[in-house]
């Protein structure tokens, strides 16, 4: 069964090895030099940049990536059981169910407490 | 062929570098990295464990999921508390939060 | 079957020097795509060991996930650090004691106790196995896995917000 995914591996490998080939090897010997410190400052919609690229993010970048990654854990459950679901019965219905349910209260929780919302 | 004990090894040295990281790095974020680390090594002794042995009912990747169920929350809750720390102090160096140190 | 030493030890080779990075990188934003490498590497090995669906939970969860928040709160806290800056503290000869002395230990313990072990289980179809003893032998961590995931994201949602709103 892992044979198979040679092949993706070789896939993976070659289109990595083709884009550093391209970028780093064959446009580094092609394109011409020439530096300049207007050239080399940070491109910033063409007017001059003001302050360092390193800026402060605001923290409710962080609330949404939370909320996010609890979701993707529920999703890694609900795959096999949705895969597995003929087989098992009503029985783990009633258990999905009551794992989402708990899931719920905490989404709930952070819509009423504005982490959904883009102030 | 590759043996268990490949595996074995491979997380064992995983588990030394992500131990050592949690023991030295003074970034509180580089701690949680470092555990990162430390964690997928176990996974990778479990899900090698469950392929070598049997009864090879899979068990062993059931656990690995828990695992990185566990990792998520953790990873979610430790860096909230590095915010909090972070907004308090204005630092995430560990060694600089000493406030209940003696 | 020949081709399976050369593609582990390639993996082992990326994981390993990527966890390397990750450890002693000056730089945490590095380090943070550094830990990237090491969760694919990771997910190569689980290939090699017919889990496809925990690498692809290892993808979406570490990849996706874990190294997203940690990007964002790296954004959120620490300037990246200057040449001048220690990024170890000063427990470092200790702590390369401790971690060389536990390793010796595991791999005496490997190579005296674990039998060369070459023959794989004979294993099932991944997912729909998984799922059925998710829902049968694993009823209740998978329940108490939903009040974990619960309980984190409210507890983080308490902490990560600021007080005054």
């Amino acid at each position: 069964m892992a044979a198979d995914y040679a092949y993706v591996g070789l896939f993976l490998l070659v289109g990595i090895l083709f884009v550093v080939f391209t970028i780093e090897v064959l446009s580094r010997l092609l394109r011409p030099s020439r530096p300049n410190p207007e050239k080399l400052s940070t491109y910033e919609c063409g007017e001059r940049p003001i302050g360092g690229s390193w800026i402060q993010f605001h923290v409710r970048y962080y609330l949404y990536a939370l909320v996010y990654i609890v979701f993707a854990v529920e999703t890694v459950f609900l795959f096999p059981w949705a895969v597995a679901f003929h087989r098992l019965g009503f029985f783990a219905f009633i258990e999905m169910m009551i794992f989402i349910a708990i899931l719920l209260v905490g989404l709930a929780y952070a819509w009423k407490k504005g982490a959904l919302e883009w102030v | 062929m590759i043996t268990l004990s490949h595996y074995l090894a491979l997380g064992a040295i995983l588990f030394i570098i992500g131990m050592f990281g949690v023991l030295t790095r003074r970034n509180a974020i580089g701690i949680l990295m470092s555990i990162e680390l430390m964690l997928n090594a176990v996974n990778l002794n479990f899900v090698a464990f469950s392929r070598y042995l049997p009864p090879g009912a899979l068990t062993g990747q059931v656990f690995a999921i828990f695992v990185i169920t566990v990792a998520a929350a953790e990873a979610a809750v430790g860096l909230a508390i590095v915010l909090g720390l972070f907004r308090n102090f204005r630092t995430v160096n560990v060694d600089e939060i000493n406030l209940m140190k003696w | 079957m020949s081709i399976e030493l050369p593609v582990f030890y390639f993996l082992a080779a990326i994981t390993i020097g990527a966890a390397l990075i990750v450890v002693l990188g000056r730089n945490i934003v590095h380090c943070a795509f550094s830990l990237v490498l090491a969760f694919f590497g990771v997910a190569g090995l689980y290939v090699l060991l017919d889990a496809e669906f925990l690498a692809a939970v290892q993808v979406l969860i570490y990849v996706g996930g874990i190294t997203i928040l940690l990007l964002f709160a790296i954004m959120l806290t620490s300037r990246a650090s200057g040449p001048g800056v220690r990024i170890l503290n000063e427990q470092l000869g200790l702590s390369a004691l401790i971690a060389g002395g536990l390793f010796f230990l595991l791999i005496y313990a490997l190579w005296k106790g674990i039998p060369a072990l070459a023959i794989k289980v004979p294993t099932q179809a991944n997912v729909p196995t998984i799922g059925r003893v998710l829902m049968t032998s694993y009823v209740l961590p998978f329940e108490v896995a939903s009040v974990l995931l619960l309980a984190a994201l409210v507890g983080a949602l308490i902490l990560a917000r600021k007080e005054k709103d």
